[in-house]
C-alpha cells in the first residue's frame, strides 16, 4: 500500500470548506500530544485554551478586541495572496500607521482641537501604512525585487523608528522616563462601544472592511482582475489586466488596512504610543488569511478563532503555568496544517496497492 | 555499447541497467496486450473495457476525438496512471506498471506531445537527466551521437536546447526514448509541430524502427498521415473501442465517421469577395523580443481585407508568438502606425482598447493563456468580455456572463458536464470551441487566431474552421497563424510564410503548392536570413 496525491478534475467544494476544519482538528491533536509531553492533562489544557475564554463576558469582549486588528490586516493580506503578491510586512505597516496617526495626536495634545482629530488620525494611519507598503511594491514593479524580503525587512525599520520617536521627540515629559507618549486626549481616542468596556468602534470598522472586501473580490471587475492575475498571469495579460497595477493596488490596500488597524489599536485599547503595541498582529494575520481561505468572510471567522487562542494562551499561562510561547507554537502548527490541507482542494488522496514486480523482470 | 546489437530478425534487446537480456518474440505474439482496460475518474469513464494488441513490426494508430480516452489509455500503458480494471500483458506475461520508470525498464518508450526539456541545458544534459544515473555522462554523449547518427536524427550533443527548432527538439525526445532501446515506442501526435518535410523524415525513421522489429503506437488526428504510415488503426470513441481496422483500406471519410460517429461534412469554402477595404494592416513592424529566447520580428507588413482570410504558415518558433503578441497588444509595437484596425492606428494601445475597436484574438494556448484553467467558463467569458457588456459600474454582470456561456455552448456545440464548469474540466476540443466561440460571438471586425485547431479532434476542427470562414463571409478580416498547412489550404484565401521573424509575400492559395510553401518554411526562396542565423534553419 502506498499513498498517491491525485489531481482532481475540478476543485472540491466540500474539501474547500472542510480543509480548515481538518487543519484545526489536526492542530488540536498535535497540541494534545504536546500538553501530554509537558505533563499536563491534554483534555483539561485544551479546555483552558479553547472553552474557558468563551464562558466569560470579559474574555469574550477581549476576543473581539484582539480579533479587530487581526481581521482588518488579514483582509488586506488575503487580497495580496489571492493576487500572488506576498506582503509579509503588515507588521511594519501596522506600526507606521500607528506612528503616522499618533503624530497628530501628539501635535494636538492639550490644545482645544475638535472632533476632527480622530477621523484625521485614522486617515493618516491608513495613508502612512499605504505609503510604507508602496516601498516593497515599487521595488518589485520597477526593479523586480522580491517583495517578500523587502516588506519583511521594513518591519524592523518601522519598529526602530517608533522606538526612536517614543524614546526621543515624542516622549511624555511627565512619564517618569518611560518610553511612551502621553495618554491621548479624548478627541484622539477611539470611543468604546459600550460604556466602560474595552470593545471599541474599531470592531465595527473591521466588519465594514470585511463586507467591502467581500464585494470587491466576489462581484467587482477589480476583484476579478486580482484573482486572474494571481491564478493565471498569462491569461490576465491576455485579458488586458495590468499585473503591475494589481501589485501596487494590493500593497496599497493591505498597507492602508494594516495602518488603520495600527492607529485604531493605539488610539483605542492602548491609548498611547509605546514599544510593543503589537504582539505580532501583522504576522499572526498571515495565518488568519490562510485559515480563512483568503476569503474575507472566512478571514472574519479565522480572526475570531486566532484571537481565541491568544486569549486562551494567556489563560493557560496563569492556570497551567505553561509558557506564552506555546501560543506561537500553536499558531505555527496551525499554519502548517492549513497549507497542507489546502492541497486536498485540488488533489485527492488515494491508496494504491503496492505493485507486484513482474515475474518476467527477473528472467 | 552498441545500442542496436541483437536487433536482428525477430529479436528484441532489452536492457536492465547494464545487463542485456535478449528475449525471442514470435511473430504472432503481441508485444503488449491491453485486455479490457477500464479507467474511471469519479463518474467519468475515460476507458471502457478497451482491448488492444501491439505487435512487433507494426505501426499501430490510435485514433479518436479529444476526450475519447486516447491519452488515458496511453498513460496506462506507460505506467503514468493505473487502470481501474483490466490487465496489461507484456510478451504474454501479466504486468502491473507502478510508474514510467518500470515501463521504460520493460522496454516501453514514449514521446510526449509537449516536450519536457530544459531550455538552458545542452542536448546531452537533457538526455542524461532522463536516464538512470548509473551511466557516465561521457558515455551518454557518445551513445547519443551514435544513436542519432544510426537513425538519421542529426543532433549536436553540446548544443543548448533553446537554440533548436521544434523539429530538433522532438528529435531529442525520440533519441532519448531510443537510447533505452524500447521494444515499443509510443508517439503522441508527433507531426503536430513539424513541416511537411520534417514529417516525411520522421516517417522514414518510424518505418526503419518497424523493420527492426519494434512495435510503434502512433497517436494522431491526421487521417491522411495515418493512412500513409500505419498498418493497423484502433479507433476510440467516448472511451470505448469502436473498431480495429487496416487504415490503408479505409478512406479518410470512413475513418472520420468512425471517430465522430456521424458524417463530417467538408468545410464550405464558397466565398470570394476581394473588393473590400483592408481592415487589419501591419506596416513595417520590427520588434525586439522580451524573452532572450524569443524571435525578433523583422519589418513585417501585411494587410487583410474584409471578407478575407490570410493564413500565416511557418514552423513553430519563427516569430508566430511574437507576431501574435504584437497584434493583440500584449506586447506594444514601437510605433502606433505599425498596427491598424479599420484604419485606426492601434500599435501603442492595450489589448482592451484594441478589443473596443472591434478586434478579437484567440491565442494558441487554450489553458493558461486563452483561459484561466481553474476558473469557471462564465469567469472566462468575462476575461475577454469585460471590455464589452459584461461589466456595469465596475461590477461583473454574472447573469450576462452565464448567458454568454449558454450562447457559446449552443452555437458551437460545447459539451460540458455542468452549466458552468471550470475551464480545465473540458476536453481540448470543447474548450477550443468555447475559446473561439467566445470571440466570434462578439462579431469582431478583425479576428487574429493562432493554431485554431491544434490538438483538436476532427469534429471540433470542422466546426471551428467553418466558423472562421463564416465570419469572413460576414465581412470580417481573419488572420490565421497555423503550422498546419492542410488547415491553411482549407480556410485561407492567401498564405504568407513566417521565417526567422520575417514574413514572405502572400501567395494566392489557389496558386500555392505544398512544395513552394515548404521551401519558404525552411528559409529558402524568401529574403536571405542574416548570416549566422542560417544554421537555425529547421531540418538544415
Amino acid at each position: 500500500m502506498h499513498l498517491v496525491l491525485e489531481r482532481r478534475a475540478e476543485r472540491s467544494l466540500l474539501a474547500a470548506l472542510g480543509s480548515p476544519l481538518l487543519a484545526i482538528a489536526l492542530t488540536l491533536a498535535t497540541m494534545a500530544i504536546l500538553f501530554a509531553l509537558l505533563g499536563k492533562n491534554p483534555v483539561a489544557a485544551l479546555g483552558v485554551y479553547f472553552v474557558e475564554p468563551l464562558t466569560d463576558a470579559y474574555t469574550l469582549q477581549e476576543i473581539a478586541v484582539k480579533a479587530t486588528p487581526l481581521v482588518m490586516i488579514a483582509v488586506g493580506l488575503a487580497l495580496c495572496y489571492v493576487a500572488n503578491v506576498w506582503n509579509i510586512g503588515a507588521e511594519g505597516q501596522f506600526i507606521i500607521g500607528a506612528v503616522a496617526g499618533s503624530w497628530l495626536a501628539v501635535r494636538t495634545q492639550g490644545t482645544d482641537a475638535g472632533a476632527w482629530v480622530l477621523p484625521a488620525m485614522l486617515l493618516l494611519g491608513a495613508l502612512g501604512g499605504a505609503l510604507y507598503a508602496m516601498i516593497p511594491a515599487i521595488c518589485r514593479v520597477r526593479f523586480g525585487a522580491s517583495e517578500i524580503l523587502v516588506s519583511l525587512m521594513l518591519v524592523y525599520v518601522a519598529d526602530l523608528l517608533m522606538d526612536y520617536l517614543v524614546r526621543g521627540p515624542w516622549r511624555d515629559p511627565h512619564g517618569l522616563n518611560f518610553p511612551t507618549t502621553a495618554e491621548f486626549d479624548p478627541v484622539a481616542t477611539v470611543p468604546a462601544l459600550i460604556e466602560g468596556s474595552r470593545l471599541h468602534a474599531g470592531a465595527i470598522l473591521a466588519l465594514i472592511v470585511v463586507l467591502l472586501a467581500s464585494v470587491l473580490l466576489g462581484r467587482m471587475l477589480a476583484g476579478f482582475e486580482i484573482r486572474v492575475v494571481g491564478a493565471a498571469p498569462k491569461a490576465a495579460a491576455f485579458a488586458g489586466f495590468d499585473a503591475r497595477r494589481v501589485v501596487l493596488f494590493c500593497f496599497a490596500v493591505s498597507g492602508a488596512l494594516a495602518g488603520l488597524a495600527g492607529i485604531i489599536e493605539v488610539a483605542g485599547p492602548i491609548g498611547h504610543l509605546q514599544p510593543g503595541i503589537s504582539p505580532g498582529y501583522g504576522f499572526t494575520a498571515i495565518i488568519v488569511a490562510f485559515l480563512g481561505r483568503l476569503n474575507p468572510l472566512g478571514v472574519l471567522v479565522a480572526g475570531l478563532f486566532l484571537a481565541l487562542t491568544v486569549i486562551g494562551g494567556e489563560g493557560a499561562q496563569i492556570a497551567l503555568k505553561v509558557p506564552l510561547d506555546l501560543t506561537k507554537v500553536f499558531q505555527g502548527i496551525l499554519l502548517f496544517y492549513v497549507l497542507a490541507c489546502d492541497s486536498l482542494i485540488v488533489h485527492r488522496i488515494r491508496f494504491v496497492a503496492a505493485p507486484r514486480r513482474s515475474a518476467h523482470e527477473h528472467a | 555499447m552498441a545500442h542496436n546489437r541483437g536487433l536482428r530478425g525477430r529479436r528484441i534487446a532489452r536492457r536492465f541497467g547494464h545487463d542485456q537480456t535478449y528475449v525471442t518474440v514470435s511473430a504472432t505474439q503481441p508485444l503488449l496486450q491491453a485486455i479490457e482496460i477500464s479507467k474511471r475518474f469519479g463518474d467519468l469513464v475515460a476507458n471502457d473495457a478497451v482491448s488492444l494488441d501491439l505487435r512487433p513490426h507494426e505501426i499501430h494508430a490510435l485514433l479518436g476525438e479529444n476526450g475519447a480516452g486516447k491519452s488515458t489509455l496511453v498513460k496506462i500503458m506507460y505506467g503514468v496512471i493505473q487502470p481501474s480494471s483490466g490487465e496489461l500483458h507484456w510478451q504474454g506475461d501479466k504486468i502491473e506498471l507502478a510508474g514510467p520508470a518500470q515501463a521504460r525498464a520493460l522496454g516501453i518508450g514514449m514521446v510526449f506531445q509537449h516536450f519536457s526539456l530544459f531550455e538552458n541545458l545542452s542536448v546531452a544534459e537533457n538526455v542524461a537527466l532522463g536516464l538512470p544515473a548509473t551511466e557516465r555522462f561521457g558515455a551518454i554523449s557518445a551513445r547519443l551521437a551514435e544513436v542519432s547518427r544510426a537513425y538519421g536524427l542529426p543532433l549536436e550533443p553540446r548544443r543548448e536546447v533553446w537554440r533548436l527548432s521544434v523539429g530538433e527538439r522532438q528529435r531529442i525526445e525520440i533519441v532519448r526514448a531510443l537510447m533505452q532501446n524500447p521494444g515499443l515506442l509510443i508517439l503522441d501526435e508527433p507531426t503536430a509541430v513539424l513541416t511537411p518535410g520534417e514529417a516525411d523524415q520522421l516517417f522514414a525513421v518510424l518505418r526503419r524502427l518497424k523493420e527492426e522489429g519494434r512495435a510503434i503506437l502512433y497517436i494522431s488526428h491526421k487521417l491522411e498521415e495515418v493512412k500513409r504510415l500505419c498498418d493497423t488503426a484502433t479507433i476510440l470513441r467516448a472511451g470505448k473501442k469502436v473498431a480495429t481496422c487496416d487504415p490503408r483500406r479505409e478512406t479518410a471519410a470512413s475513418l472520420a465517421r468512425m471517430m465522430v460517429g456521424t458524417e463530417v461534412g467538408p468545410v464550405r469554402a464558397a466565398r470570394s469577395r476581394h473588393a473590400a477595404a483592408p481592415r487589419l494592416v501591419v506596416e513595417d513592424l520590427s520588434l525586439e523580443p522580451d524573452d532572450p529566447h524569443g524571435t525578433r520580428l523583422k519589418s513585417i507588413s501585411l494587410a487583410v481585407r474584409g471578407g478575407e482570410i490570410l493564413g500565416i504558415a511557418g514552423v513553430a518558433g519563427n516569430g508566430q508568438d511574437e507576431l501574435f503578441a504584437a497584434l493583440s497588444g500584449e506586447c506594444l509595437a514601437p510605433q502606433s502606425r505599425n498596427v491598424a484596425v479599420d484604419g485606426q492606428p492601434v500599435g501603442r494601445l492595450s489589448i482592451t482598447e484594441r478589443r473596443r475597436r472591434g478586434a478579437a484574438f484567440v491565442p494558441d494556448e487554450r489553458i493558461g493563456h486563452a483561459t484561466a484553467p481553474r476558473m469557471t467558463l462564465s469567469e472566462n467569458a468575462l476575461l475577454t468580455g469585460h471590455a464589452g457588456g459584461l461589466v456595469r459600474h465596475g461590477f461583473a454582470d454574472r447573469a450576462a456572463a452565464l448567458a454568454m456561456v449558454d450562447r457559446i455552448a449552443a452555437a458551437f456545440d460545447v459539451r460540458k458536464g455542468r452549466r458552468d464548469p471550470e475551464a480545465t474540466s473540458l476536453s481540448g476540443g470543447n474548450l477550443q470551441k468555447f475559446v473561439v466561440g467566445r470571440e466570434i460571438l462578439r462579431e469582431p471586425g478583425v479576428l487574429v487566431v493562432s493554431q485554431p485547431t491544434w490538438g483538436v479532434d476532427a469534429g471540433a476542427t470542422a466546426v471551428i474552421r467553418q466558423a472562421l470562414i463564416d465570419l469572413a463571409t460576414r465581412g470580417s478580416a481573419v488572420l490565421v497563424i497555423s503550422q498546419d498547412l492542410d488547415e491553411l489550404f482549407e480556410v485561407a484565401d492567401r498564405i504568407a510564410v513566417i521565417f526567422h521573424g520575417g514574413l514572405s509575400a502572400a501567395i494566392e492559395t489557389a496558386a500555392a503548392t505544398r512544395e513552394r510553401l515548404g521551401l519558404l518554411m525552411g528559409g529558402s526562396g524568401a529574403e536571405q536570413p542574416p548570416a549566422g542565423e542560417a544554421s537555425h534553419a529547421p531540418g538544415a
